[in-house]
């Protein structure tokens, strides 16, 4: 019971940066519309670039099959970066390279089967690229299962051989000497909190040693995958929902698969209340024990997708409003809310291991009488 | 909700999962398992030379406690000892004092007897002196006396004038 409403009590907690955030995308409509009526003249012109950076954050928000770091040319499809490998599943692995696609300009033709980009998806088409659509403008083509290596993946990879190097590193330099030399010095403190502060207050002394090796792993995945994401490399991978759901799912089948008695009893029988309440009590808890990792999967994704769209939104305002009190205006605003996303960066981490902690915590909590 | 579920990308998944738990198996073996145990023992290090360090504070507080206790015992002792001594260095003066009291009053008790002795010889020597001396001199007396006739009356008279007197 208590951990169904531990749940709802943190998700208050997050309620201050969800107003910050409102606030912020609220002020900015003002000023949006404060800006269209003034200016009629222009406000063709000013549509299509709105629709433009709405677009430009769209796809910035969206995984993609090749590495582009920026566009040169729009008209002309020039673009830098490099193509990754695309890995399709549909009656046997066809392994091709992105650079095909053209950056979703062309049809790829595999082995006879022709497939397009359709809204940074691959799918299956006729060797036009022709999308069909149902009523309501789905795009009905057969969708291949993707296995590709795209932009995030590498970014996953990257950010998992870092800590690799790092940590391992980390680990040598304790051999020769009892204090941590070089980044350790940096490390080692935060490792140190999640061990005291996390592990042991919320799971206990006794049982904390076996989930370390994952709150470790995920707090520093998140920071630093979410630090990545404010680099102008103009990757984001925690606001992909498939990210934030595999994170999710680690923890939900952690708690699961190391609970003991005493945490089915309190999810199917709780104990000292009346018999009623027993039978209603157990879906509740049941849906609880699902509810708790959807609501880190969803926390996740929703914070830092959030930033990202604020903080693009913000600097978007810069070409709309081309002036030289807007412009100055809506850097300042972008700079403070990025050292604001730097704190968020590390926040969600820390409240994805917390409750990780804390759901590991109920999962071995001892019975002890109420 | 529809929009993220279409969204759902089933391949970013799947290499999300492979490669995050090949990182943490990864990671717990050669990272996190050699750190927390260093932290660990470094911990348990620090722990143990604080407590050793606790330990030898108090032994040598009770070290010190032992001794100043020695030491005010000692100094009890002594000042019992020196006064025992004062006690007894004052008696044996009293009691020589009472002795040489004791004797000089003896000796002078047997001085004044024998010179209450020698006085009393010395005055029957000057008697016995005294009366033979009168004695002879009482005999020349006489003799020079009854050598004359004339005088020998003429005391004879003048002892029956004194007799007559009375």
């Amino acid at each position: 019971m208590h951990g169904f409403f531990e749940t709802d009590i943190l998700s208050d907690m997050q309620k201050p940066f969800y107003v910050k955030v409102l606030l912020v995308v609220t002020l900015l409509l003002g000023i949006n519309a404060f800006a269209q009526e003034k200016d009629h003249s222009s406000s063709e012109e000013k549509g299509s670039l709105k629709n433009e950076i709405k677009e430009f954050i769209g796809h910035h928000l969206l995984d993609s099959h090749d590495f582009t770091l920026f566009t040169i040319d729009e008209e002309k499809n020039e673009h830098v970066g490099f193509p990754l490998p695309v890995i399709l599943w549909d009656n046997g692995l066809k392994v091709f390279s992105s650079s095909k696609f053209h950056h979703g300009e062309s049809v790829a033709e595999v082995d006879g089967n022709h497939y397009a980009l359709y809204h940074g998806k691959i799918v299956k088409t006729d060797a036009e690229g022709t999308i069909n659509y149902d009523e309501d403008h789905h795009a009905t083509n057969a969708k291949p299962l993707d296995f590709s290596i795209t932009k995030n993946v590498v970014f996953i990879f990257l950010v998992a051989a870092l800590m690799f190097f790092l940590f391992s590193r980390m680990a040598k330099s304790y051999k020769t000497n009892a204090l941590p030399k070089g980044i350790g010095r940096l490390l080692e403190p935060i490792i140190l909190y999640i061990r005291d502060d996390i592990a042991i207050p919320n799971i206990g002394k006794k049982h904390y040693k076996k989930y370390m090796s994952y709150l470790l792993t995920v707090f520093f995945f998140i920071w630093i995958i979410n630090l990545l994401g404010l680099t102008p490399l103009g990757v984001n991978v925690t606001n992909n929902i498939a990210v934030t759901f595999a994170l999710a799912i680690l923890t939900y089948l952690i708690t699961t698969f190391t609970a003991n008695k005493n945490y089915w009893k309190h999810i199917f029988w709780m104990p000292d209340v009346p018999v009623f309440m027993k039978i209603v009590l157990a879906p509740i808890e049941l849906l609880g024990t699902f509810i708790k990792p959807f609501s880190l999967m969803i926390r996740l994704y929703a914070n830092i997708t959030a930033g990202h769209v604020v903080l693009m939104s913000i600097l978007g305002m810069m070409f709309i409003f081309k002036n030289w009190i807007g412009s100055p205006l809506s850097f300042g605003l972008a700079f403070a809310l990025s050292l604001l996303e730097l704190l968020v960066a590390a926040l969600q981490a820390y409240i994805f291991t917390m409750l990780s902690a804390l759901y590991f915590g109920s999962a071995v909590e001892e019975h002890h009488d109420h | 909700m529809e929009k993220l579920i279409e969204q759902f990308s089933f391949g970013l998944f799947f290499w999300q999962l492979l490669l995050f738990i090949a990182v943490l198996l990864l990671l717990r073996k050669f990272a996190w398992k050699p750190i927390l145990d260093a932290v660990e023992d470094r911990e348990s290090g620090i722990k143990d030379a604080l407590a050793a360090a606790e330990n030898a504070k108090k032994e040598m507080q009770n070290v010190t406690a032992d001794s100043e206790r020695l030491l005010q015992e000692a100094r009890v002792e002594r000042e019992a000892m020196i006064k025992e001594a004062r006690e007894m260095k004052e008696k044996i003066v009293a009691d020589a004092k009472d002795l040489a009291q004791a004797e000089a009053d003896k000796m002078i008790k047997q001085a004044q007897l024998a010179i209450e002795s020698e006085k009393k010889a010395a005055v029957a020597d000057i008697k016995n002196e005294v009366a033979t001396l009168s004695l002879e001199i009482a005999e020349k007396v006489i003799k020079d006396q009854f050598s004359d006739k004339a005088k020998q009356m003429k005391l004879v008279e003048e002892m029956i004038g004194d007799i007559k007197l009375n």
